[in-house]
């Protein structure tokens, strides 16, 4: 199959520390899939494994049909990662770092020169190309690390939070650049920052504890979710009238999840009591906290390995 | 797309980051290299009047190699911990071999202008036959691939570049400053001669120092020399093969 496929992937370190659980799921070979998770959840452990750094402990992933354990050789000719902490060496330049980059991938000195100067146009980064990196911004250091696998021809490409510690401008450069690819290559990324998952994925994961407990577009999270609405009340009302609804904490008032049906009905009974809300479509905010939260009763309702 | 990928490609890639745009764009780092295994020279030559010069240039000329070794512990610790440059490069078609091969020639090219300056100075004050230049560079290069991979097998298993230097101080005085590599094994009293035979460049300075004739040992001790040192350098080989980490387990 081409694009990612995983099945029953385990990580367990020590015989019991379980990094990573049973996690299945496939990804076409285009456009982005973002993992999302709080720190620890698994998701460097999952990109580390599928860029063939880590073995597994059981399971198994093939990349474009290549298995991760038993075909590294050939995974690694169609992928590249730029891991979480990855720095530009500063005592290289752009141009430098992109070029070596391009003969570690075995290319021949002419075509990775060529290849460079693509990937550093690609990614407007051109007049920077002969400047030292310790020099650079953290943005543009950021963006000499993304040019460096891009100029591959590698077109599966793992990025393990590419975004943490950049400034908003530098981070919405970068989504905007991200999303201008996804039409030819599968990106897959890990993040922290829900906006950004939401912003760029066509398929998002989120994973907890090592268990991958939601995968799909933010459409499906939220129809499987079953409380596509989030109804935010912005003073205190009766908590009778909310029973039965999921609420979440919100400062100065309420916040309520809920169904098609229950969100029309909560609305229309808010104004006519002229209490003041505002509703939205459930957000991976909302979607994220409601299965983090409660992964086991996701699980139960999975009937499965945390899948749902 | 087909790619007819070149492992000179991939040498010249470690060789360009570690060596040839470190030296361009960082040229302290050269000074350091030469600097270091000259002081110790300097040292021997002034304490015995002159008369260790030989001694002292043959010692300087395996330290350098054993200096490669630290010196590429330390880079390799760097680029894998700090940088992740390593994990960039496991994920990518080049193997362990051809990346470890390229950062040990890297180191060579480091070494090299030292190498330079002491070949200069053995030809002024060792006058080396052919044969006694051929026996040095056998030991060089053994010492040097022995150097490289416990450099290479210590920076995959160090979690961070301060845990680096730890191993690298610990090397450096083990391999190179405290045994009689700068100087003959017989001016170290009994019974404590016998700790200097722990290291490997003792054997390595041992047959460089009969060779050359600074010291006389009997053929089967010199063949002994010269069986203990591949077996180390073989030894190490094959322990880094089993034991050094490119996919992590």
């Amino acid at each position: 199959m081409e694009g990612l496929l995983c099945k029953n992937l385990s990580k367990i370190y020590d015989g019991k520390i379980h990094a990573l659980s049973k996690v299945s799921f496939e990804f076409p070979s285009h456009g982005i899939f973002a993992m999302i998770g709080r720190n620890g959840a698994g998701k460097t452990t999952l990109i580390r494994i599928l860029s063939t750094e880590l073995m597994p402990s059981s399971g198994s992933a093939t990349i474009n049909g290549f298995d991760i354990v038993s075909e590294p050789k050939k995974v690694r000719e169609a992928i590249a990662i730029v891991p979480q902490e990855a720095r530009a060496i500063p005592w290289l330049t752009p141009r430098q770092t992109i070029l070596c980059y391009l003969l570690y991938r075995g290319f021949p000195y002419k075509d990775a020169a060529r290849r460079v100067k693509e990937s550093l146009k690609k990614l407007g980064i051109e007049r920077h190309e002969n400047t030292l990196n310790r020099k650079l911004s953290g943005g543009t250091k950021r963006k000499v690390m993304v040019a460096t696998v891009l100029a591959s021809e590698a077109k599966v490409i793992f990025l393990d939070e590419p975004t943490t510690g950049l400034d908003p401008i530098s981070r919405a450069d970068l989504w905007a650049m991200l999303s201008g690819l996804k039409k030819d290559y599968l990106i897959f990324l890990t993040t922290h920052y829900l906006e950004e998952a939401e912003y760029l994925a066509d398929s998002i994961g989120i994973m907890d504890n090592g268990r991958l407990l939601a995968i799909g577009s933010m459409d499906e999270l939220r129809r499987r979710l079953g409380q596509q609405y989030s109804i935010r009340i912005m003073q205190s009302y009766k908590p009778k009238a909310l029973k039965g609804f999921r609420t979440v904490g919100f400062e100065g008032g309420h916040q309520v999840m809920a169904s098609e049906k229950k969100a029309f009905m909560l609305s229309n009974k808010l104004i006519k009591e002229k209490v003041k809300f505002s509703i939205n479509p459930a957000s991976l905010e909302d979607v994220f906290y409601t299965v983090v939260k409660r992964p086991i009763t996701m699980e139960d309702e999975a009937g499965g390995d945390g899948e749902w | 797309m087909v790619i007819k990928r070149s492992i000179m490609s991939q040498l010249l890639a470690s060789v360009l980051i570690n060596a040839i745009y470190a030296m361009q764009n960082y040229p302290i780092m050269l000074i350091n290299t030469i600097l270091a295994p000259f002081s110790i020279l300097v040292i021997i030559v002034l304490i015995s009047h002159g008369g260790l010069i030989g001694v002292g240039i043959e010692g300087a000329l395996i330290m350098t190699t054993i200096t490669a070794g630290i010196g590429l512990q330390g880079d390799l610790s760097h680029l894998k911990n700090d940088m992740k440059l390593q994990d960039m490069v496991v994920s990518s078609p080049t193997s362990s071999a051809t990346y470890i091969v390229g950062m040990g020639i890297s180191e060579l090219i480091f070494a090299a202008p030292v190498i330079v300056l002491l070949a200069i100075l053995a030809g002024i004050y060792i006058h080396p036959t052919l044969m006694q230049t051929l026996i040095l560079a056998s030991v060089m290069v053994i010492t040097f691939v022995f150097s490289i991979v416990l450099g290479y097998l210590l920076s995959t298993l160090t979690s961070d570049v301060v845990q680096s230097w730890g191993f690298s101080g610990i090397i450096s005085i083990v391999l190179s400053t405290l045994p009689p590599v700068y100087y003959p094994i017989s001016y170290i009293p009994m019974p404590f001669r016998y700790l200097a035979y722990i290291s490997p460049t003792t054997y390595a300075a041992q047959i460089v120092q009969s060779a050359i004739g600074f010291t006389h040992i009997a053929p089967v001790n010199l063949y002994a020399d010269w069986i203990v040192l591949i077996a180390i350098c073989i030894a190490l080989i094959i322990v880094a093969y089993k034991k050094a980490q490119w996919r992590e387990s």
